[in-house]
């Protein structure tokens, strides 16, 4: 019996599964979203923030395509940073702390009003397939739902187990029941999958804490927003505090070390390297006679905390004790122990780059099963698959997007030509393309795109193409407009900076790295103009400028790539025949079957070598 | 699309009448087809081993040949490859290759042989850009520097380079992703350090090109002086020939003559010039101006007078216009004709007697001018495109040392170092580049 028919059904109510319904939702599918739990949509399972280095950037990439991540992380913030503000523009990230209660809320409202959206609370542990096509999905209550397309996005519930110590048991978060089927029988249809291990720090009471043994860590003095079409920053902000580990917290930590599943062979899989447990920071740093610790509050009500950097798997006998010897948390109260988590997900090498799998047609995968990690990255593949799973079944063509484009195309091309060994998390540094990917200009970028595919508003392109017009604008003006000395001399001299003895150009005032728009503000010939324009619109054109010969530099080797991106390899080509490719490019190619030389160039194990034979043989 | 699978054919040694000429041919059924058209059977045998028989089309015998047998991977290409010494006649050799082609072998494409060996990965880019040097390389010198590339000491050289700069990148990634956490920055001053140590590395590389260059090419070296100096008596003595018209009326070259002469496995590039004076002959007043311009790129200057109509006052003069070249070599020509008497003369300066061929003096100032450009272990730059890519690099590096000076942003700095670490990458072969690969096997002469 079929309980439904969809378009598209999304299995998952996280980060992913949520970005990748309303996403299908908006574009004019009818989705089914089903989750375990209804409570527990968007849930922030980890760290209640947002973006920060590189995930910033994405933030603004999903909201920039018309996603939701960005307002509501907007509307849920009691914190906002710029970070890396010291550094060049290409570094500055924005974060968010997030009340962890309201950024869910948000997004069921968020899905509760969009009419293409239907949700299900149930287990699905059956994927209904028909000749290598996925046609529905059945649950654990017996119910049976027919769909044209189905978006996996199981983050870290399936074959979850949970560990505290010697304590392990089934569950796909503290609290919450782990799912099962789905993995046994796509291996049983020749997938490769595979375990991956993160793992979350202890949550306490923020009214037993002595903050007064803490450095205090505050918002920005003129807070900024992560959605474009955001207009209200915060008015008021809550801090989070620092305070660091030391020696008897680690000697503490070391006698739980006998029991801790890391340390004893319990725990197999991998955990992200660059997000250790502090017993793996203390064991491998053991150097280092301290450790930082954020001290993160989890909303604007609520006295619970988050003990950031302290993500452990020890007994919670030892966690107690031993963050009862960390400054300021000598009376600290536990809401709960931190715990690691083992779950199911298969190599990415098996995804076409619109996120479908290779083996069974129709079928998504975005997010944790993918091995990534991040809510960030989690959402933005959610947002890619709902994209692609619509335009799949209304045969149009898949929605790619370049590693010069976005960090997205980044984060998806590495998975699927290089897959992953560890939790993937994005760094600025995966991107070749640094200068150009900024979080300014996620919206010139990407707007127009969202607009084409139907998910950004009109609203949206509009207020962008407005934007758009006033950046020209004014880097025209800063191009043509010459200031006399004795209007900008007080000013140089108060940067420290030489001054000049006849008129001189704006823009190679602003050249110099002590000058920035905003000092022109009250600069007689520049003030009519310049009076009136927000202080983003200031600081792109002002990017724009400065950052003029880098950017350049960088378009003209995306261009030089982009010419290997359209030297297509033809479907099925057989690389055994080419004698001379190494062996280990044979099978990742023939696995993988990159659609262009640019693509095979990017895959692991394929060796520039093994490129120049593809190009030589391909007539170059 | 290049069709790897054929079994190409060229001749191997250059066309003309000699002793013996080599046909080589190379792929999947290069023994079969030789099979198909020799008096024994190769297939089965072992590799390297030579065969005596004859190469016959049917009944018709082309030639009596000894054949060398290659087996896939122990070959140059790595493929199955025979070389056929035949007699070195052109019309054998063509008959011989027109036989392998009729029973299904094809032409090979200039550069094809050396191709197919860096697809089989027996060379990188490199050493496969060293073979060609090695082809057309004239002097020992050369030959040298061609063979120490292909065993891949300057690839070597430069990996380790690069990979130094490599973790240099991840220092600066490192402080990028990870600043707003309790990471340690990168050290300045010790960042600083490890440019400079690098730039000095590449700048030796990169002076070596020079000397490298020379090997190469020959040293550039121009024979000037005042017409009827004797100039072109002296190149046809070097040369032991007459290449130049020799008469005894001034002016008589009008235009440069270059000729290739080798001295203790050096090469010297010479260049004739036509004789320096104010001339109301047009023709010869270029042929002059041509002179000026080849001194100037000179890398030595051997600087001819005659010793009979030349007072040392004279001379001083002379040399005073003389444009400032790496070597000079001073040369009293026509000593045979004169009381001579080296003291009134400039020191360092050398007598000959071009006419008499008298160059005893000359020659070993010259021996000793080479012991400069003698191969030591340093590595040696001998590639134009090489030496581009370190001058880019070190640009590259000088841009980082400039923005650490300027304090710029750290995701800046290493923009810039991925840049040098691209254009190291061009040299070795790490980073693909398809108009690298053109050009590379476009120099390729057939055969190679």
């Amino acid at each position: 019996m079929v309980n439904g028919k969809y378009d598209v059904i999304v299995v998952g109510a996280g980060h992913a599964g949520c970005e990748a319904a309303h996403a299908a939702a908006t574009l004019g599918s009818s989705v089914l979203l089903i989750t375990m739990n209804m409570e527990a949509i968007a849930k922030m399972s980890c760290n209640p923030a947002m973006g920060g280095v590189a995930k910033g950037q994405i933030v603004r990439e999903i909201d920039a395509l018309g996603g939701m991540s960005g307002l509501i992380s907007d509307q849920s913030a009691i914190q906002f940073r710029m970070l890396n503000r010291s550094k060049g523009a290409a570094m500055w990230s924005p974060r968010t702390q997030n009340d962890r209660m309201v950024f869910s809320n948000m997004w069921r409202n968020t899905i509760e009003l969009n009419p293409n959206i239907s949700m299900f609370q149930d287990m699905v542990n059956e994927l209904v397939i028909q000749n290598n096509v996925v046609t529905g999905v059945k649950t654990a209550m017996g119910f049976t739902y027919e769909a044209r397309s189905v978006v996996l996005t199981s983050g870290t519930f399936m074959n979850g187990t949970i560990h505290i110590g010697r304590n392990q048991f089934g569950g796909g978060r503290m609290a919450e029941k782990a799912s099962t089927g789905i993995t046994e029988q796509l291996v049983s249809l020749g997938f490769e999958s595979g375990r991956m291990k993160t793992g979350t720090p202890p949550r306490v009471d923020g009214r037993t804490l002595d903050y007064s043994k803490m450095e205090e860590q505050a918002g920005d003095k003129t807070p900024g927003l992560f959605s474009y079409m955001s207009d209200k920053p915060l008015e008021t902000q809550r801090s989070c505090h620092i305070t660091y580990t030391n020696p008897q917290v680690h000697d503490v930590l070391r006698k739980g070390f006998d029991d801790s599943p890391m340390f004893n062979g319990t725990i197999k899989s991998v955990g992200p390297r660059y997000c250790p447990s502090v017993e793996d920071k203390i064991n491998r740093f053991a150097e280092r006679d301290r450790h930082q610790v954020f001290v993160e509050p989890e909303g604007w009500d609520t006295v619970e905390i988050y003990v950031n950097g302290f993500s452990t798997s020890l007994p919670a006998d030892i966690q107690i004790e031993a963050m009862q010897l960390i400054p300021g948390f000598k009376n600290a109260k536990i809401f709960r122990p931190g715990y690691a988590i083992e779950y199911d997900f298969f190599p990415p090498t098996q995804l076409s780059l619109n996120l479908e799998t290779r083996a069974i047609e129709n079928l998504f995968f975005a997010g944790q099963i993918n091995g990534t990690t991040g809510y960030e990255e989690a959402a933005s593949q959610g947002l890619m698959a709902g994209v692609n799973a619509h335009r799949k079944i209304t045969e149009k063509s898949p929605f790619i997007l370049s590693r010069s484009e976005a960090y997205i195309g980044v984060l998806i091309d590495d998975l699927i030509n290089k897959g992953t060994q560890e939790p993937y998390r994005m760094f600025t540094s995966r991107a070749e393309y640094r200068i150009l990917l900024r979080q300014d200009n996620a919206d010139s970028r990407l707007t127009t795109k969202g607009y084409e595919l139907g998910l950004a508003s009109e609203g949206r392109f509009k207020k962008h193409q407005e934007k758009e017009k006033a950046i020209k604008d004014l880097t025209n003006y800063i191009e043509k407009t010459s200031i006399p000395p004795d209007e900008i001399n007080p000013v140089l001299t108060k940067k420290k900076t030489a001054i000049v003895n006849q008129k001189y150009k704006f823009k190679k005032l602003l050249s110099r790295p002590q000058i920035q728009v905003s000092d022109f503000d009250d600069v007689k010939t520049t003030k009519p103009y310049l009076s009136g324009l927000s202080v983003d619109l200031k600081e792109q054109a002002e990017i724009l400028v400065k950052y003029h010969g880098y950017i350049e530099k960088e378009q003209e080797m995306a261009q030089k790539l982009e010419k290997y991106n359209n030297m297509v390899i033809k479907p099925g080509f057989d690389y055994n025949a080419l004698a001379s490719l190494s062996a280990e490019a044979k099978e990742k190619l023939n696995n993988i079957r990159p659609t262009t030389i640019g693509q095979a160039s990017r895959i692991s194990g394929v060796r520039p070598s093994d490129i120049s034979v593809l190009l030589v043989y391909f007539g170059r | 699309m290049l069709n790897l699978h054929d079994t190409i054919v060229a001749p191997a040694t250059p066309a003309g009448i000699s002793a013996i000429s080599v046909v080589r041919i190379s792929g999947n059924d290069a023994v079969a087809i030789v099979d198909a058209c020799f008096s024994k059977t190769l297939v089965g045998k072992d590799g390297y081993t030579i065969h005596y028989g004859f190469i016959q089309d049917g009944d018709t015998r082309i030639d009596e040949v000894l054949v060398s047998l290659f087996l896939n991977p122990h070959s140059y290409t790595g493929e199955d490859s025979l070389e056929i010494s035949c007699h070195g006649s052109p019309f054998i050799v063509k008959r011989v290759i027109e036989t392998l082609i009729k029973y299904g072998a094809r032409m090979a494409d200039p550069g094809e042989f050396t191709l197919r060996a860096f697809l089989n990965q027996k060379l990188d880019l490199a050493q496969a850009e060293a073979v060609a040097d090695m082809i057309h390389s004239n002097s020992e010198a050369s030959l040298q520097m061609a063979i120490s590339q292909i065993r891949g000491g300057f690839s070597d050289d430069i990996k380790y380079l690069r990979q130094e700069l490599i973790d240099f990148a991840a220092l600066i990634e490192l402080e990028n992703d990870f600043g707003e956490e309790d990471v340690e920055f990168a050290n300045r001053p010790k960042l600083r350090a490890l440019v400079e140590e690098i730039l000095t590395q590449i700048e030796k590389l990169r002076s070596s090109f020079v000397a490298g260059n020379a090997m190469k090419n020959g040293i550039n070296t121009v024979i000037a002086g005042k017409p009827n100096a004797g100039k072109s008596t002296l190149l046809n003595a070097l040369l032991n020939e007459d290449r130049a018209i020799v008469s005894e009326i001034e002016g008589t070259t009008r235009d440069t003559i270059e000729e290739m002469f080798v001295l203790n496995g050096v090469q010297f590039r010479l260049i004739d010039t036509a004789g320096l004076r104010e001339s109301v002959d047009h023709i010869e007043q270029i042929g002059v101006g041509k002179t000026k311009a080849e001194m100037d790129k000179a890398e030595l200057l051997i600087y001819l007078f005659d010793a009979g109509k030349t007072t040392p006052q004279e001379l001083e003069t002379e040399l005073g216009q003389l444009p400032a070249v790496k070597h000079t070599v001073l040369v009293a020509n026509k000593t045979d004709t004169v009381d001579f008497n080296a003291k009134d003369w400039p020191k360092g300066m050398v007598s000959i007697s071009a006419k008499e061929k008298k160059l005893q003096l000359l020659v070993e100032k010259l021996e000793h001018i080479t012991n400069v450009y003698e191969l030591g272990n340093e590595t040696i730059v001998n590639n134009a495109r090489h030496a581009d890519a370190l001058t880019k690099s070190s640009e590259a590096l000088h841009t980082v040392l400039e923005g650490l000076s300027n304090d710029i942003p750290s995701d800046l700095v290493a923009l810039d170092i991925r840049s040098a670490l691209y254009q190291l990458g061009l040299i070795t072969g790490e980073v693909t580049n398809d108009e690298l690969l053109d050009s590379i096997f476009g120099r390729f002469c057939i055969g190679k």
